[in-house]
């Protein structure tokens, strides 16, 4: 069980202008679930990029299995047993379960592919797994955690021993977590190392044995996970304690107006969804993935078409049949998914910014760009964005300050109502407690906040109220003061 | 002024870069051939190397904005001249002025251009599908109207000779077209950089799902887009028609892609979002260029054609291998 699979000793590796890892070192036993954990850019991917031969490393050595190795391509880190599945599935969605798994080394039958063969040698490959998936399924015909877990069983047809999981479980539902990691302590029996690389802090506690951390390209220490708490591993990553206390109570009035009203919302993924946002509330919609609750932003927003539903602004029935209507009517919506629904990445921030307040800074169809570059700079200051100029392209700032830069996109617009899905997805720890707090400024202005997210101790940190939705229905709306995660799962899994 | 062109250089990104080369190669093409060939340094060459880029440095200038949106146009070549021997029936058949028979110009290239827009962004259309389907609908519809009879528009002889002198050389033998050309540089740059349908352009070319989500109406910007382009097919069906008086039927195929060919070779990004009008003309006069001072070495059209496929072919090239680099630097 201690035999040792990798050691990583010492590893450096220069960036043009970043010392991108200073003297790392991790080790990895056979059958360990060992966790790798910072904030984003700690290096935690660098470091592993290092070991499956993306990156050369400038210094360091690397021990597998007892003797020294360079690894200076992926292909020779697989042929080492060293597999890796990243957070986006390599998937082909048109062909086969065996197809997949084989691509890049089909057997054939003379010219020809033999199928036959493929599809018997992927479907014992499966059973030796416990997976119950026919080969000749389509990718695009399974559940995303079905997906992984085909990638998994490619990866290990490489015969790796070392499984490096980059946060597997990002796009899963609870129980497909748990099937996953069922799957994971299988894997684990059998001898197989895996890196677990996660945000989600509760997770580690489940399945791992050991965490190591980074911060800022170090290594900082490896724990048992046994020995330590989610505050201590907050700690370690970030050099400091900012663990979140859950709000008591609410400091909206009882008889505050309400700023947006929704009736009777309908489509194909909502159903019969009804409620009040207060003036400078933060709603909160808990729910499981698939409830319907990025669906309902959507409708708001006019970004999907609605099959029936009212919508009333400040008390007035509005009709929002596009974004552009949602829009002028004062509604601003935060995607979870900044990249594709947010932003134009290869745009400035001072352009990303005015996109939807430019009407505002024209006169007939003429741009005055020195009010936009003085907006932006405004906004820029005032939630703090943190980018060398306006000018830099959005695609160049991190997670949380590109988060920023399409709620500047609000700000700008004057929108009153914001719609914050999941937003500190993908945010490391230290710029979350940023957004809470602009977050919570916004609200103190007046502005009203309906936030999506799957994160309980978020909801139960920043929510006034918490909506909770169940395969497409409101299934209740609880109060701070009395919400608890039990009585949120309990809604949240009200099925009928 | 200099501090603006900072900011350009930081906001225009690879665009900026391949036009400094593309600046560059137009240069030393233009040296290389004063050197080695035969006649090429004169007032002369440089007059049909501007001559020769009309048309094309039109056609070039709307099909920026629409290869910004991410777009494609096909059609750009049969438009023009659909429109030109549109005008031309009217003007030689139906005896319209030249005056109405120019308008009638706009009016056909500019409603195909509508056409295209309405396809693309309202019935959903891709680009590429629904301009394969322009060319051809305009391709034979200017030959039936024209029942596969050439179209003369007026020589400098004719009582109407006063529109070859407005927009192609007065009668003294300047090159009236390149103030056009220049002109409407102007406009189109203008339109690009400092109006809102130029600042939706990159952004829908950018990120389109975006840009909806953030209120702008793609929809209608993409469609005034494709008018835009059409638009400045009319313009180049006037100058066609003014340098060259016949317009054969059944012809204008081929044309978009020199069209296309000048935009890439001058920095615009075939997945949208980066360009710049200016590296667009330089895209277009380095054609022009290769086309006279190859003649100038005794080599024939086709030699053109053959080595602008290598501009193309290199200035891609060197588009993509740019942006890897890039991406590696800021990545992790």
């Amino acid at each position: 069980m201690d035999e040792l699979l990798v050691c990583m000793e010492g590893i450096q590796k220069y960036f043009p202008g970043v010392h991108a890892l200073n003297n790392c070192s991790f080790e990895l036993l056979k059958g360990e679930v060992h966790a790798l954990v910072g904030e984003n850019g700690a290096g935690k991917s660098t470091l592993m990029k290092v070991l499956t031969g993306l990156y050369k490393k400038d210094g360091g050595t690397i021990t597998y299995k007892g003797s020294n190795v360079e690894i200076h391509s992926p292909k020779e880190a697989q042929n080492l047993g060293i597999g890796i599945i990243h957070q986006e599935l390599n998937m082909l969605p048109h062909l086969t379960v065996a197809e997949n798994i084989f691509i890049g080394r089909e057997h054939k039958a003379g010219p020809f592919l033999d199928s036959k063969k493929t599809n018997n040698e992927a479907s014992r490959l499966l059973e030796s797994l416990n997976l119950n998936i026919d080969p000749e399924t389509k990718i695009q015909d399974l559940t995303v955690a079905k997906q992984q877990m085909v990638e998994i069983a490619k990866a290990l047809s490489f015969k790796s021993e070392v499984l490096i999981m980059d946060e597997p479980t990002a796009a899963l539902t609870e129980s497909e977590i748990e099937s996953l990691f069922k799957f994971i302590k299988q894997l684990k029996a059998q001898g197989v190392g895996i890196v677990y690389i996660s945000h989600r802090l509760e997770e580690l506690l489940k399945i791992t044995d050991r965490i190591t951390t980074m911060r800022d390209g170090q290594y900082v220490n490896t724990v048992k996970t046994a020995d330590v708490t989610i505050p201590e591993i907050i700690q370690m990553m970030v050099g400091r304690a900012i663990y979140e206390e859950p709000k008591v109570q609410s400091m909206v009035p009882e008889d505050a107006p309400v700023s947006l009203e929704v009736k009777n919302l309908n489509s194909k993924q909502v159903k019969n969804v009804a409620f009040q946002l207060k003036k400078g509330e933060i709603l909160g919609i808990a729910g499981l993935m698939g409830a319907g609750r990025t669906e309902t932003a959507r409708l708001i927003f006019g970004a999907d078409p609605m099959t029936s539903g009212e919508i009333y602004i400040d008390g007035k029935k509005v009709n929002i049949k596009t974004p552009y209507d949602a829009v002028n009517h004062g509604i601003g919506y935060l995607s979870e998914d900044r990249k594709r629904f947010g932003l134009a990445l290869g745009l400035s921030v001072k352009d990303n910014s005015s996109l939807s307040g430019l009407e505002r800074f024209s006169k007939i169809f003429i741009v005055n760009d020195k009010k936009a570059e003085k907006e932006t700079n405004a906004y820029v200051k005032k939630i703090n964005v943190k980018t060398p100029s306006i000018y830099q392209l959005v695609k160049n700032l991190s997670g949380g300050n590109q988060q920023k830069v399409v709620l500047a996109k609000w700000l700008i617009k004057n929108c009153g109502i914001l719609i914050f899905d999941e937003p500190t997805r993908g945010i490391d720890v230290g710029a979350k407690s940023e957004i809470y707090k602009l977050m919570n400024d916004l609200v103190r202005e007046g502005k009203s906040i309906i936030m999506i997210s799957s994160e309980m101790p978020e909801l139960l940190r920043m929510s006034d109220r918490v909506a909770v939705m169940c395969e497409g229905r409101l299934t209740g709306i609880l109060n701070i003061n009395e919400a608890t995660q039990e009585k949120i799962m309990t809604l949240a899994t009200q099925r009928n | 002024m200099f501090k603006r062109n900072n900011k350009l250089s930081i906001s225009g990104g690879s665009a900026g870069f391949q036009k400094i080369l593309a600046l560059s190669t137009l240069f030393i093409l233009y040296i290389f051939f004063s050197i080695f060939g035969n006649n090429f340094f004169s007032v002369a060459t440089l007059v049909n190397i501007l001559d020769s880029s009309y048309y094309i440095g039109f056609l070039a200038l709307g099909m920026t904005f629409v290869i910004i949106t991410g777009g494609i146009n096909l059609a750009s070549g049969t438009i023009m001249m659909c429109s030109a021997l549109l005008g031309g029936v009217a003007y030689n058949i139906w005896h319209w002025p030249i005056g109405m028979s120019l308008a009638l110009i706009f009016f056909v290239s500019t409603f195909f251009g509508l056409m295209n827009g309405i396809m693309i962004a309202k019935l959903k259309l891709p680009p590429f599908i629904a301009t394969l389907g322009t060319m051809s609908i305009t391709m034979g519809l200017g030959a039936i109207i024209s029942k596969v009879m050439t179209m003369r528009y007026p020589t400098v002889t004719d009582p109407d000779g006063w529109f070859k002198f407005l927009f192609y050389k007065t009668s003294g033998g300047f090159p009236v077209g390149a103030v056009w050309l220049a002109l409407f540089l102007i406009i189109a740059y203008i339109i690009l950089n400092k109006t809102i349908i130029g600042r939706y352009t990159f952004a829908i070319g950018s990120n389109e799902e975006a840009a909806r989500l953030s209120g702008v109406k793609v929809d209608r910007w993409k469609m005034v887009v494709y008018t835009l382009d059409g638009f400045f097919g009319g313009l180049a069906a006037i100058m066609y028609a003014a340098a060259y008086t016949s317009i054969i039927p059944s012809t204008g195929n081929g044309i978009e892609l020199y069209a296309i060919s000048g935009v890439v070779i001058g920095g615009t990004s075939m997945s949208g979002g980066i360009g710049t009008v200016s590296g667009t003309l330089i895209g277009v006069f380095i054609m022009s260029v290769l086309k006279q001072g190859l003649m100038a070495m005794n080599l024939q059209g086709q030699w053109q054609t053959f080595f602008t496929g290598f501009v193309v072919i290199g200035a891609v090239l060197l588009d993509i291998y740019r942006n890897k680099k890039a991406n590696q630097v800021k990545k992790d």
